[in-house]
């Protein structure tokens, strides 16, 4: 079954995420939707990982452990955001990107 | 066996310490004994012909040695900063705001100094180099006065272009060391027993020079001196234009010339102009200043540039006058910018319209001043006249026109330095007395009196007695003059 | 030979004063330093003496001729493998000569000062720089090589400096004793570059190693020439500038008027008997080698006494203060004795105009600081320099008058006062060599005649001025000094100079020329006959003359703008043309330049700091994209 679903497919599926990531990240203005766009991009490549380590090494683990990994530290990633954001909206009554941008010059 | 040179530079690093620990009183006793060392080292560094070498590596990849080592000249030059530093710690008693840091950053300044003068590791050098500039943005900048931060920054930047040209030099003098690829070395020595191809040293030794002479003041990258003087607190006025000015020089001859002799001879015409062009220029601009300050600085600006003008001139006797030319005016230059602190300290300005018939006030801060002007312009008795006889003579011993006239024309210079000494002495100390309120001021404390008669003296025993000063580093100079010559006997076959 | 080590004593002594009163002076009652100054002084000068008489006539064998010879002599500076500096004593004719006239008029003026200074706050002071300047004076005419004396001869410089500064809160004193220095110092950059020739082509500063007639500095004289004349000529003129520097010749004659603003003992000292004379001793100290080695030297040397001699006298006739008159005297008088070295031959008769020269220079020290020290004597009774605020002052001031008397008639060249033997000498000299520097020196000798003794006139005759207190004669320590100094005004000019003090150390014979003698004398003669018609009652005619002469007299007395000239060139063109406009550039240009790489770079930073604009998103984008675009390049490659 499996076996009838081509390695581009998953590609497509990851690239397709991947960018709609990128895109979400680059035009939307709320922190927490940029938050959730950079996951998008984070699980489009743990996509990758498995899909490639299924097809080219079926009797290796490293893909699937890398996703794991990568799975954690997107976790850890949201938390500390998460973190971050709210500190941003205690300063600045705004979890609006461009009203941060107090980091420049 | 440890360098005394190493102890000495351990002893400082303690020194240092202590001074953060204890305070100012302990400064003082261990300058003495710094002092005392120097003078121990040289007796033992006239007896000994080689160097005390010592020799860590210290970064095997790149060979890059912990080498130290002396002779006559870095002798020579590590008494001078001995009695300069020590006059300069004694000129900035009163150093009120921060003097720990003042003091720390002080020490570390002189470390750099000590152990550039030590190092006979092109790379440990450099380190030391940078070591000695660091610490003079801060001073400049926490305990200046005037436009402090510009100066500061200035001064740092201009320095800071100049070592950027100065590693490019010595990286390129690193790359061709040794004809064998993975025997690349630092070691000055080492270099200096095999030769650079001719057309590397071409493109070389106008970074190293150049490099170097920025330090050094050489026209026109001098201008960072009178901003960078103007603004410093005494004694790191002493201590740049008395010591780290000096490093040019040396530096100049030690690596630029030393390693690199044939391009040295191609290219000394260029830097000879610019050097004569320092040294009257210097001059001319110290007449119109009015700002005591500044007065000194151009005339540190036309002196070093002496300095230069003598080691380009390659022979003996004139690099040997540069040598003395360095001490005396490093030594010179000290007294003046401690006087200047002085005097400032008491009339609250640098202004010399401002001032006028200070010697009935302060007769001794006055007659000191007399004799560092007199010095400065080359009385006989006193070292400057020395240095300069040495450089005239030596230079004059060129046979050809170019030279005889850009001697001629630097020999000028002792003319201008004449005037503009005098009309200060004139202005400043004599005359009646402009001001009420400085009939009230106080002649010079002790530990000022210690500073200046300690510079004094040091300027009036090489005015004296030149001969054990001159012959010293004559024996030094002796193989790097032999280096010279032979090579411009072989490029001319 | 004779052991003439001890002489290492004359120069020292006066320095250990120097020492002693210059640390520990403050600490002495004013009267012990003074005596401390003088007796060390004292003893330098029997020393003097006793080397005088033993080098002429003691130890020395008859008819033979006078050698040179190193007292001492240690290596002082090693320079190159052919030129050290030496530092020595040089004992030979006019070395002797000058320590016999520097230790007895230093001493003179030692004594003259106890009384002259007293009361004077820095009294130790002066003494010290007394004693200074004593060393170095002598320490000047004991060098044994050319370097040796340039030292010296800066430290000569520096203590005419201090001294002529010596009222240092006086806005005049300071400008003069500058102007001196700065001038002088000029004129040394030219001895510097002189020493530095001679000594590249002849590998020696030694003295006696450069006037040996057969050494190499004069055989091997030629050398490369050099816009038309040799190297050594070239070099010697530009010792001679530094000769004609510290002499005060045309045109480095600018300070010593201007010098007189020191106390009057100075000037005696300084300005007129010895600082003053170095130039002519430099030159007479090389004479063989200017003489043999290089004439036309010798001829600029002659033509700029001469025109010197001159040019002082006719400014000399104008001046009112009196210590002027007497500075333009010396001017003069030094103008004759460089004209005699130049018209001089070397060796027997020729050198006639070398011996006549030193006996000029040996005469007219006495008599110059005898006028000096009377002028001092005068102004101590009156406080003006002014000869209008005088008159009339021979009732009150018995001594000075006829002991300036005496100085007056021996400068005027009557016989048998000293002045005459000496300037007679040199008149015969000139007579010999070029009758256009005779006639010119004819014409000053009436004129010398003249302006002395309208200044004598004019302070001791004349009007009868009103004093606001009676002028008195000068204390016993000062007239002393003044009686001493006449007796040797009248009879130095029985020395026989001839026999002692030649070019070639060899006595010669030259007899009294009657048909130069005698109009020189008459000469004179009627000088002093028209100043007495002039001056001596007051009278209209020196107005009338003045107003006839009007632009010469206001030519004259205004120096031929030379003041004018010298302070154009400083003031205007060095400090306003040139000084003013190098600072500029320096502050504006050469720093603009520095500064403005360092704008460069800021508006760089400036103009790209925007890419750091703190939106997230950009920075984004801008990364992706390059992601982007690398990745493009790398397929597109690959």
């Amino acid at each position: 079954m499996i076996q009838n679903i081509p390695l581009s497919y998953y590609l497509v599926i990851s690239t397709l995420m991947f960018f709609i990531g990128i895109y979400g990240f680059l035009t939307r203005r709320n922190l927490i939707t940029m938050l959730m766009s950079v996951e998008l991009i984070l699980n489009s490549v743990n996509i990758n990982f498995v899909a490639f380590n299924r097809y080219l090494y079926p009797q290796q683990l490293e893909g699937h452990f890398f996703m794991l990994i990568v799975i954690a530290v997107a976790a850890a990633e949201a938390a500390v955001a998460i973190a971050i954001i709210i500190n941003i909206y205690r300063n600045f009554k705004s979890i609006d990107v461009e009203n941060v941008d107090e980091m420049k010059y | 066996m440890l360098t005394v040179g190493g102890i000495l530079l351990t002893k400082d690093l303690k020194h240092s310490r202590l001074v953060s620990a204890i305070g100012m009183g302990v400064q003082l006793i261990l300058s003495f004994v710094l002092v005392y060392l120097y003078l121990k080292e040289r007796a033992s560094g006239n007896t000994a012909a080689m160097l005390f070498t010592y020799d860590a590596l210290w970064f095997p990849t790149l060979n890059i040695h912990y080498a130290l080592g002396v002779d006559g000249i870095s002798v020579a030059m590590i008494a001078l900063t001995g009695i300069v530093v020590f006059a300069g710690i004694f000129a900035s008693w009163k150093v009120t705001y921060l003097p720990r840091e003042f003091f720390i950053s002080l020490i570390i300044l002189a470390s750099g100094v000590f152990g550039f003068f030590i190092s006979i590791d092109l790379f440990t050098m450099f380190l030391f180099y940078e070591l000695a500039v660091i610490p003079m943005y801060l001073l400049i900048g926490i305990w200046g006065s005037g436009p402090k931060e510009y100066s500061a920054m200035k001064l740092t930047l201009m320095l800071m272009a100049g070592s950027a040209l100065l590693l490019v030099g010595l990286l390129g003098i690193y790359f061709f060391s040794s004809p064998d690829p993975s025997h690349l070395t630092f070691n000055l020595m080492q270099i200096s027993k095999i030769r650079i191809p001719v057309e590397m040293q071409r493109f070389l030794f106008p970074f190293t020079f150049i490099g170097f002479g920025i330090l050094g003041a050489l026209f026109p990258f001098h201008t960072w001196s009178p901003d960078g003087h103007a603004s410093a607190p005494t004694a790191v006025s002493m201590l740049h234009a008395g010591v780290l000015m000096k490093l040019g020089g040396y530096g100049a001859f030690r690596v630029a010339i030393f390693l690199m002799p044939e391009a040295a001879h191609e290219q000394a015409w260029i830097f000879l102009i610019l050097t004569s062009i320092s040294v009257v220029y210097g001059a001319f601009s110290a007449i119109v200043q009015t700002d005591l300050k500044y007065i000194n600085a151009y005339s540190s600006v036309s002196h070093c540039g002496l300095v230069l003008f003598a080691v380009l001139m390659m022979n003996q006797t004139a690099m040997n006058g540069a040598i003395v030319q360095m001490i005396s005016h490093g030594l010179m230059t000290a007294l003046f910018f401690a006087l200047i602190g002085m005097i400032y300290g008491r009339t609250h300005t640098r202004l010399i319209n401002e001032m006028g018939g200070l010697m009935k006030v302060i007769p001794f801060l006055g007659v000191v001043y007399v004799i560092a002007g007199l010095a400065s312009l080359g009385l006989p008795g006193f070292s400057g006249f020395v240095a300069e006889m040495i450089i005239f003579v030596g230079s004059f011993q060129h046979t050809d026109v170019f030279h005889r006239v850009i001697t001629i024309v630097a020999a000028s210079s002792i003319v201008i330095t004449a005037v503009y000494i005098l009309r200060v002495v004139g202005i400043l100390l004599m005359g009646p007395i402009k001001n009420d309120h400085f009939l009230h001021l106080d002649d010079a404390k002790w530990y000022e009196k210690i500073s200046t008669i300690t510079l004094v003296l040091a300027i009036t025993a090489i005015g004296m007695a030149p001969f054990w000063l001159t012959n010293m580093i004559d024996y030094s100079l002796a193989p790097i003059v032999e280096k010279l010559l032979s090579i411009q006997i072989t490029s001319l076959f | 030979m004779a052991d003439y080590t001890y002489t290492l004593l004359i120069p020292l002594i006066p320095f250990f004063v120097f020492l002693l009163l210059g640390l520990t002076g403050h600490k002495m009652k004013p009267v012990v330093s003074g005596l401390i100054g003088t007796s060390g002084l004292g003893i330098a000068a029997i020393l003097a003496y006793t080397t005088a008489f033993k080098y002429f006539w003691a130890g020395h064998v008859a008819g033979a001729a006078y050698t040179s010879l190193k007292a001492f002599e240690i290596s002082w500076l090693h320079l190159t493998d052919k030129l050290t500096i030496h530092m020595g004593i040089l004992i030979d004719p006019i070395s002797v000569m000058m320590l016999v006239v520097i230790t007895t008029v230093s001493l003179m003026v030692h004594i003259y000062s106890i009384g002259y200074m007293k009361g004077d706050p820095g009294f130790y002071r002066f003494f010290s720089f007394l004693s200074l300047f004593s060393f170095s004076m002598l320490g000047l005419v004991l060098a044994t090589n050319i370097f040796q004396m340039y030292i010296f001869w800066e430290l000569v410089g520096v203590s005419s400096f201090l001294l002529i500064g010596y009222y240092y809160d006086k806005p005049s004193a300071v400008a003069a004793s500058k102007k001196a220095f700065i001038v002088t110092r000029f004129a040394d950059l030219g001895f510097l570059i002189g020493i530095l020739m001679l000594s590249f082509n002849t590998g020696t500063f030694d003295f006696q190693t450069l006037t040996d007639p057969h050494g190499p500095a004069i055989t091997q004289a030629a050398g490369a020439a050099f816009m038309g004349m040799s190297v050594l000529t070239w070099s010697l003129i530009f010792i001679f500038v530094g000769g004609a520097g510290k002499s005060a010749m045309f045109p480095f004659h600018i300070w010593l008027p201007d010098a007189m603003e020191g106390p009057t003992p100075v000037s005696a000292l300084i300005h007129a008997a010895t600082m003053v004379v170095a130039g002519v001793y430099l030159v007479a100290r090389l004479f063989p080698v200017f003489a043999l080695g290089a004439p036309d030297a010798l001829h600029v040397v002659a033509w700029i006494g001469g025109f010197s001699s001159l040019f002082a006298a006719v400014i000399a006739c104008t001046q009112t203060d009196i210590k002027r008159v007497l500075a333009f005297s010396t001017m003069s008088q030094i103008g004759y004795m460089m004209l005699a070295l130049g018209v001089s031959g070397f060796g027997g008769e020729e050198g006639l105009g070398f011996m006549a020269s030193n006996f000029h220079l040996f005469t007219h020290a006495m008599f110059k600081a005898l006028l000096f020290l009377g002028a001092g004597a005068v102004i101590h009774a009156v406080h003006s320099n002014e000869i209008t605020d005088m008159g009339g002052l021979r009732k009150h001031l018995p001594i000075t008058h006829i002991t300036f008397l005496i100085a007056c008639l021996t400068i005027a060249g009557i016989p048998p006062l000293s002045g005459f033997f000496s300037k007679d000498e040199i008149l015969v000299a000139a007579f010999h060599a070029n009758k256009m520097l005779f006639a010119i020196e004819y014409i000053v000798a009436g004129l010398t005649a003249f302006y002395m003794f309208r200044l004598y006139y004019g302070i001791f005759w004349g009007k009868n001025t009103h004093y606001h207190h009676t002028p008195h004669e000068a204390p016993k320590v000062m007239t002393i000094p003044l009686m001493i100094l006449a007796f040797g005004s009248v009879f130095a000019g029985f020395l026989p100079f001839k026999d002692l003090v030649t070019s070639d150390g060899k006595a010669f014979e030259s007899a009294i020329d009657y048909w130069i003698a005698v109009p020189s004398v008459l000469i004179g003669v009627v000088g002093i006959l028209i100043a007495t018609i002039m001056y001596k009652k007051e009278t209209a005619i020196p107005d009338k003359v003045a107003g006839t002469l009007k632009h010469l007299y206001k030519w004259a007395h205004r120096k031929f703008y030379m003041d004018e000239v010298y302070l154009f060139v400083t003031r205007k063109i060095i400090f306003r043309y040139i000084s003013v406009p190098l600072a500029w550039f320096d502050r504006h240009i050469v720093d603009g330049t520095m500064n403005g790489i360092a704008g460069i770079t800021q508006y760089a930073a400036y103009s790209i700091k925007g890419l750091q604009s703190g939106k997230l998103q950009q920075y984004a984008f801008v990364f992706i994209s390059g992601t982007i675009i690398l990745v493009l390049i790398f397929v597109y490659l690959v």
